[in-house]
C-alpha cells in the first residue's frame, strides 16, 4: 500500500511541469484578472468618492421638499442659500425630451435604412459617415449651438434669445442620433437572416419583412439603443452648458432658456470652496446623476440581454 | 375592391404575373425606402452643412503659425500652441495608463473569464463606466486624484480621470479583436505544450494587434475632445507658461474652445471657429485613420 503511494508520488514528480513558464503563466493570470475587475473597482470608486464628498449635505442640510419641490436655485445667497433643483431637473428633462423626440425617429429610420434597405458601397459610406458624426466632441457641439444655431433661431423664429430648450434639444438630438443609429443598426443586424429568408419565401416584400419580422425580433435591442441615447443625453455636459442659455427657469415654451443639472456642476464647481455646503450640494447632484444613469444603463442591459436569452 | 385584388393575387393564373397587389406592395416598398433614406440624410446633411460653415468661417485663420504660436492679448490674438501641446500631454499620459490596463482587462475577458454571473457583472461595470456622465467623472477625478491622492490640479490628475473615462473604449475594441482570432489557433498552440500566456503572447496578440491599434486610435480621438472631466482636475483657462512636468497644470484645446467662445470678451469672430476647426480636424483625422485601418485589415484577413 505504502509502496504504491510512493510510486504515485514519484510519477507526480516525474510529470510535474511546473517550471518558470508555469509560474509566469500564473502571475500573468493574476495581473490580467486584477485588470479585468478594474472596471468594477472604478465604478464603485466613482460612487464612493462622489458620495463621500456630497454626503455632508445629504445628511444635514438636505430637505426633500426644498430640493425637489422648490424652483429657487440660489446657492450663493450668503444669508439663506436655497438649493431647489426643480428648475434644473425641468431643464435637463425638457432638453433631453426634445432631443429624444428628434433623435429617436430619425436614428431608428436611419438604422433601418442602413441595415435593411441600403446595399454595398452606399451602406459602407453611410456607416462611416455616422461613425464620424458620433466622434464630434461635445464642446464643439456646444460651440455650434452658441455661434451657428443661436443666430439662426433668432432669425427664423423672431425671438429675442436663441439659446434655449430648442437650441440645446436640436444640438443634443443631432449629437445622440449617430450613437443611437449605430446601436440600433447592430440590433437589427443581430436578427438572424433566416427570419428574413423565411418571410421572403412567403412572398413578403422587403418592407413587410422589416415591419412584420425584423422589427418585432429586434424590439428589445432597439429599446436598449433608445435607453442608451436617453442616458447619453441626460449626462451630456458641455453642449447643454453652452446652448441652453444657462438661466434657472422652468420652461414654458421651447424658446425659454433653461439650465441643466450637469451644466450647473460644470459652471459652479470652480467657484465653490472645497467642503462648503454649495460644494457638497454639487457633489450630491453628481450622486443623483450617477444613480440615474446607472439605472438607465442597467435597464438597457437587462432588456438587451432579454433577447439574447430567448 | 380590396377583396377582389386579394382574390386575384391568390388565384393561380396570376401567380407569376404582376397583380394589383404586387404593384401596391412595390409602391409601399418604394415609399418606405425613400422615407427612411430621407431620414438618414436629414440626420447627416445638417451636420455636413455645419462643418462646412466651420471651415468657411474659421479656415482663413488656420496656418502653421496659428498652430505654433502662443495666444496673446488676453487670448484674442495669436495661436493655440500651449493648448495643443497640453492636449498632447494629457492624451499621451492617459493612453499610458488606459492602454495596458484596457488590453489586460480585455485579455482576461476574452481568454480567461468563463460565462458566469461574475463576468456579467464585469461587463455591466464596463457599460456603466462608459455611461457615467462626463461631469461625474470630473467630480470623481477631483475627489480622488486631486484631493485624496494629493496630486493637486495637475496633468497627472486630469490624465488619470480621462484614462478611466475612456477605458471602456479600449476594453471593448480589444476584446472584439481578440475574440475574432479563431479558437483553432489557440488549440494548435496548446497542443504544442505552450502555456496559456505563451499562447496569448505568441499567437493571439500578434493576430489581433492591428484591431487593438484601431481601438487605441479611436480612444485617442475620444480623449482629445473631452472637456468636462479635465475642467477641475488639471486644465487651466490660461497659463502664461508651458507645463514643466506632470504635476503642473496645462491648457487644453477642448477647454480652450470653451474659454474663447464663452469666457473671453472681444474675441475676433473667426478665432473660436479656427480653434473648433483644429480640434475637430484632429478628432476626425484620427477617426478616419482608425476606420481606414479597420477596412484595410478586413481586406487583408487571412481566415
Amino acid at each position: 500500500m505504502a509502496k504504491l503511494e510512493s510510486s504515485s508520488k514519484q510519477m507526480d514528480d516525474l510529470f510535474d511541469q511546473r517550471n518558470m513558464d508555469w509560474y509566469f503563466d500564473k502571475l500573468v493570470q493574476m495581473i490580467v484578472f486584477i485588470s479585468g475587475i478594474s472596471a468594477i473597482i472604478f465604478v464603485v470608486g466613482i460612487f464612493v468618492f462622489v458620495t463621500v464628498e456630497g454626503m455632508g449635505f445629504l445628511l444635514e442640510g438636505f430637505s426633500f421638499t426644498e430640493v425637489f419641490g422648490s424652483e429657487y436655485w440660489e446657492p450663493s445667497d450668503e444669508d439663506d442659500p436655497e438649493y431647489g433643483m426643480l428648475a434644473l431637473i425641468a431643464g435637463t428633462a425638457s432638453v433631453t425630451g426634445l432631443a429624444m423626440l428628434i433623435a429617436i425617429p430619425f436614428s431608428l429610420g436611419a438604422a433601418i435604412y442602413i441595415a435593411e434597405f441600403s446595399t454595398g458601397k452606399t451602406r459602407e459610406y453611410l456607416k462611416v459617415l455616422v461613425e464620424l458624426l458620433a466622434a464630434i466632441p461635445s464642446v464643439v457641439w456646444g460651440f455650434i449651438g452658441l455661434s451657428i444655431m443661436n443666430p439662426l433661431i433668432i432669425e427664423t423664429f423672431d425671438v429675442p434669445v436663441g439659446l434655449s430648450v430648442l437650441n440645446a434639444g436640436i444640438i443634443l438630438g443631432l449629437m445622440a442620433a449617430p450613437i443611437m443609429t449605430s446601436i440600433a443598426e447592430d440590433a437589427l443586424k443581430a436578427v438572424p437572416d433566416r427570419y428574413r429568408e423565411a418571410a421572403e419565401a412567403l412572398g413578403a416584400t422587403r418592407w413587410q419583412v422589416i415591419y412584420k419580422t425584423v422589427l418585432p425580433a429586434a424590439k428589445n435591442g432597439l429599446l436598449g439603443a433608445i435607453l442608451l441615447g436617453v442616458g447619453r443625453g441626460f449626462g451630456e455636459t458641455m453642449a447643454v452648458l453652452m446652448a441652453t442659455g444657462h438661466s434657472v427657469n422652468i420652461p414654458g415654451s421651447v424658446f425659454d432658456s433653461v439650465r441643466a443639472l450637469t451644466a450647473t456642476i460644470a459652471a459652479e464647481l470652480g467657484e465653490t470652496a472645497v467642503g462648503s455646503e454649495h460644494y457638497q450640494v454639487l457633489f450630491s447632484i453628481g450622486i443623483f446623476l450617477f444613480l440615474i444613469t446607472f439605472i438607465i444603463n442597467l435597464t438597457a442591459d437587462l432588456i438587451v440581454r432579454g433577447i439574447k436569452n430567448q | 375592391m380590396h377583396k377582389t385584388t386579394l382574390e386575384k393575387a391568390n388565384s393561380a393564373e396570376s401567380m407569376f404575373s404582376v397583380s394589383a397587389l404586387n404593384v401596391k406592395n412595390k409602391k409601399t416598398q418604394k415609399l418606405y425606402s425613400v422615407l427612411f433614406l430621407m431620414m438618414t440624410l436629414l440626420l447627416i446633411l445638417p451636420v455636413l452643412v455645419i462643418l462646412g460653415t466651420l471651415i468657411v468661417k474659421g479656415g482663413s485663420m488656420i496656418s502653421i503659425d496659428f498652430l505654433f504660436t502662443d495666444p496673446v492679448n488676453g487670448m484674442t490674438e495669436g495661436g493655440v500652441f500651449p493648448a495643443l501641446l497640453g492636449t498632447v500631454w494629457l492624451v499621451s499620459l492617459a493612453l499610458l495608463v488606459s492602454v495596458p490596463l484596457g488590453i489586460a482587462a480585455a485579455i482576461y475577458l476574452s481568454e480567461y473569464a468563463s460565462d458566469n454571473w461574475f463576468t456579467r457583472i464585469i461587463n455591466l461595470a464596463i457599460i456603466n463606466l462608459a455611461g457615467v456622465p462626463s461631469i461625474v467623472h470630473a467630480l470623481f477625478g477631483l475627489g480622488a486624484f486631486v484631493m485624496f491622492f494629493g496630486f493637486g490640479t495637475s496633468i497627472l490628475a486630469a490624465s488619470l480621470t480621462l484614462a478611466i473615462m475612456t477605458l471602456p473604449v479600449v476594453i471593448v475594441s480589444t476584446r472584439e479583436s481578440l475574440q475574432a482570432v479563431p479558437h483553432a489557433f489557440r488549440e494548435a498552440c496548446w497542443n504544442m505544450g505552450a502555456t496559456r500566456w505563451q499562447t496569448i503572447r505568441r499567437v493571439v496578440l500578434p493576430n489581433a494587434v492591428s484591431g487593438i491599434l484601431t481601438g487605441v486610435i479611436l480612444e485617442v480621438s475620444r480623449t482629445t475632445g473631452e472637456t468636462a472631466p479635465i475642467m477641475f482636475t488639471g486644465a487651466a483657462f490660461f497659463l502664461p507658461f508651458l507645463p514643466q512636468g506632470i504635476f503642473d497644470q496645462t491648457m487644453a484645446l477642448s477647454l480652450h474652445l470653451f474659454v474663447v467662445s464663452t469666457q473671453v470678451p472681444n474675441v475676433p469672430e473667426a478665432l473660436p471657429y479656427a480653434v473648433a476647426l483644429v480640434l475637430i480636424g484632429m478628432v476626425l483625422l484620427m477617426n478616419s485613420v482608425s476606420i481606414a485601418l479597420r477596412m484595410y485589415l478586413r481586406g487583408q484577413k487571412k481566415w
